[in-house]
């Protein structure tokens, strides 16, 4: 999938080779990378390449993957989105106390009532100017005491026999929903953003907003339509969650906004925005999901080293980033 | 270029206070939304005090406001650094573990001395500031994924060093730090009151402080200036770390134990949102120091107030998020984007 328009061309032939090699690099790394994991674990750990296993790292980034979907086009776009992982955990809240209702109320109106939480923010940023940080962290807080109001803080359970459950629970060809739903999520996202005029925008907005402007692009609109995908996807991610869990929990996705911040930027995706694209951040989801993987498969590693060594790990793509950048500019 | 940015407001504030004087000196009120754009978090704070003197039973006595005090200076203490790496155009997320930090590590050399522990305390988190800053102003990472990083790894960190416990402190002086009273004034206060003095003169008084506000404004202009970029920019990470590692010891004195899984979770969102609303823009080139200190007063008084009344405490943090958009929308007439 593309991710930067109009590469300029190689100038001399000598370097153009190893230009090319460092672009990639910057690039796809996060690709490369998830490829020499995959190889180097499924050597050191036998039950690594199993079936069973394989469906345990992608379910378990299932979730996380529908909102760096949304997180993608808002950071390409140059702008960040912190108030997803609230967003869930207020899909999760609305999933779990309308699915007695109408189950299908239980997936429309999280995505619905996020999508147009998002839209608020949208229009906030695009409309009002203000900072893309502060409108979403004041929705990070919001939405979070919202959530955790409608609950009573407490978990709200759902009826395992609903049709509901079957969203969380159920298979396709054998193969988890949420699953099947973060694949469609991913190849759509991919394919908008390299493949419409759509991506172009996004794209163009991240490189310079005030260039995007006077070529005459709709800036507002694409900003907006960006945060209320990113609300949308958010709450449906909530719902699926509380389907899975057979719970609405209004503190799920506690700190997530972090996880899906680092997985696009791990996937390579710049956070000043205009570079970026949808299989690197499908790559960074992966990573982190089979990094988590590994670490419970050594087993003597409790879950504060996981934090360590997520943190190192974020550290080291970025490190390698920002060199590989400096290479290419120079 | 930071003299500039300064004068740019107070400039025009003046021009329309000059049109809007008409001979008859009659009352004008674009002098008044212009003043009160600047002083937003003042007069919000203002009216929610007047809010809780007719509502809240008791709300004028001294332990009221001791009370308000005493837990609003750990935050204080991460905003002032917040406050700085935001003045960079920078952002500073890990304050809330390197309070786990500090707090994990004082109990573990207390043994040798309270001056040891203290030191080794201070001392992680000039090391954690170290790191982030080496990142931000070396390798040219982005402040917000180089502290994103250490948001998460230094918690884990922490807790690792604590070996996943609770230790108790027992030393008198630690403890002194967090539930003292010199002179009837609570020990943590006096800590956070010395720590905006130090700050407000670095960042008003000093070339360092300017140097801030510079390279916030135009990191490019101030590096072609001459200006100390990247040795200015460690030092903003250093000195915030110190301050987040204080605001652990004395939180973990306060608690008489540290507490590395829960002492300064989420702070880091607290603080910069008492930044923001104190006036600083998000887009560096301003540091408010006084402003941060009452965005951290008002923000803790909306929460003292919903638990005084007994209202669902979530609803405080809805009413934040509400005060934190109004807040910067209001002020964005000052170029607070």
């Amino acid at each position: 999938m593309s991710t930067r328009p109009a590469d300029s061309g190689t100038t001399s032939g000598s370097l153009a080779w190893r230009e090319r090699l460092f672009t990639t690099l910057q690039r796809r790394g996060a690709v490369v990378v998830l490829i020499l994991v995959v190889a180097v674990s499924a050597l050191a750990f036998d039950n690594f390449l199993t079936e069973q296993n394989l469906e345990n790292i992608v379910l378990q980034g299932a979730f996380l993957g529908l909102i760096v979907v949304g997180m993608t086009f808002v950071i390409i776009s140059g702008g960040i989105d912190l108030s997803v992982g609230s967003m869930l955990g207020l899909g999760g809240i609305i999933a779990a106390q309308t699915v007695q209702v109408f189950w299908p109320l239980a997936l429309i109106l999280p995505p619905l009532v996020c999508g147009l939480i998002g839209f608020g923010n949208g229009l906030l940023i695009a409309k009002a100017k203000m900072a893309p940080f502060i409108v979403t962290l004041a929705g990070l807080l919001g939405i979070r005491g919202l959530a955790l109001a409608l609950a009573n803080e407490r978990p709200i359970g759902i009826d395992t026999s609903s049709l509901f459950a079957w969203f969380g629970q159920g298979q396709v060809f054998g193969i988890a929903v949420p699953i099947v739903f973060v694949i469609v999520a991913f190849a759509l996202g991919g394919l908008v953003l390299a493949r419409t005029g759509y991506g172009r925008v996004i794209f163009a907005i991240g490189g310079s907003e005030e260039s995007a402007r006077l070529m005459g692009l709709p800036v507002d609109r694409t900003k907006v339509i960006a945060y209320t995908t990113s609300g949308a996807l958010a709450g449906f991610a909530g719902a699926l969650l509380a389907a899975r869990l057979s719970a609405g929990d209004p503190n799920a996705g506690l700190a997530w906004e972090l996880d899906a911040i680092s997985a696009v930027v791990v996937g390579g995706t710049l956070l000043t925005g205009g570079v970026g694209s949808m299989s690197g951040s499908l790559a960074g989801v992966l990573l982190l999901s089979i990094l988590q993987n590994l670490i419970n498969q050594v087993g003597t590693l409790g879950s504060y080293a996981q934090q360590v060594v997520s943190g190192f790990f974020l550290i080291i793509v970025v490190v390698a980033q920002a060199y590989l950048t400096r290479k290419e500019r120079s | 270029m930071a003299m500039i940015r300064e004068m740019g407001p107070r400039r025009t504030e003046r021009v329309q206070m000059d049109r809007g004087a008409t001979p008859n000196k009659s009352f004008d009120i674009s002098t008044v939304t212009s003043w009160v754009r600047g002083r937003g978090v003042y007069v919000a704070f203002v009216v929610l005090v007047i809010f809780n003197l007719i509502v809240t039973p008791n709300f004028a006595s001294i332990a009221t406001l001791s009370t308000l005090l005493i837990t609003v200076s750990p935050i204080v203490l991460v905003s002032l650094g917040v406050a700085l790496a935001i003045g960079t155009e920078g952002i500073d997320l890990s304050v809330g573990s390197v309070m786990a930090l500090a707090s994990a590590f004082l109990p573990l050399y207390l043994g040798y001395g309270w001056p040891v522990g203290l030191s080794v305390a201070l001392l992680v988190g000039a090391l954690a500031g170290l790191v982030n800053g080496s990142l931000v102003a070396f390798v040219g990472v982005q402040p917000i994924i180089a502290t994103l990083a250490m948001l998460v790894g230094g918690r884990g960190l922490a807790q690792i060093f604590a070996g996943g416990q609770s230790l108790l402190v027992t030393d008198p002086v630690v403890l002194w730090l967090g539930q003292g009273r010199p002179f009837g004034i609570p020990a943590p206060v006096i800590v956070a009151g010395v720590a905006v003095l130090v700050v407000w003169f670095l960042a008003k008084r000093t070339t360092f402080g300017r140097y801030v506000v510079a390279i916030g404004g135009n990191r490019s202009a101030s590096f072609l200036s001459g200006h100390p970029v990247r040795r200015t920019l460690l030092a903003v990470y250093v000195i915030s770390g110190l301050l987040a590692a204080l605001a652990g010891i004395v939180a973990t004195a306060r608690l008489g134990a540290s507490d590395p899984s829960n002492i300064g979770i989420l702070i880091e969102l607290s603080a910069i949102t008492a930044v923001v609303v104190g006036g600083t823009p998000l887009s560096g080139g301003r540091v408010k120091v006084i402003g941060t200190v009452m965005g951290a007063l008002l923000i803790q008084l909306i929460s003292n107030t919903f638990i005084a009344n007994n209202l669902p405490f979530t609803w405080a943090q809805v009413l934040t998020a509400a005060i934190i958009l109004v807040a910067v929308y209001v002020q964005k007439g000052r170029g607070v984007a």
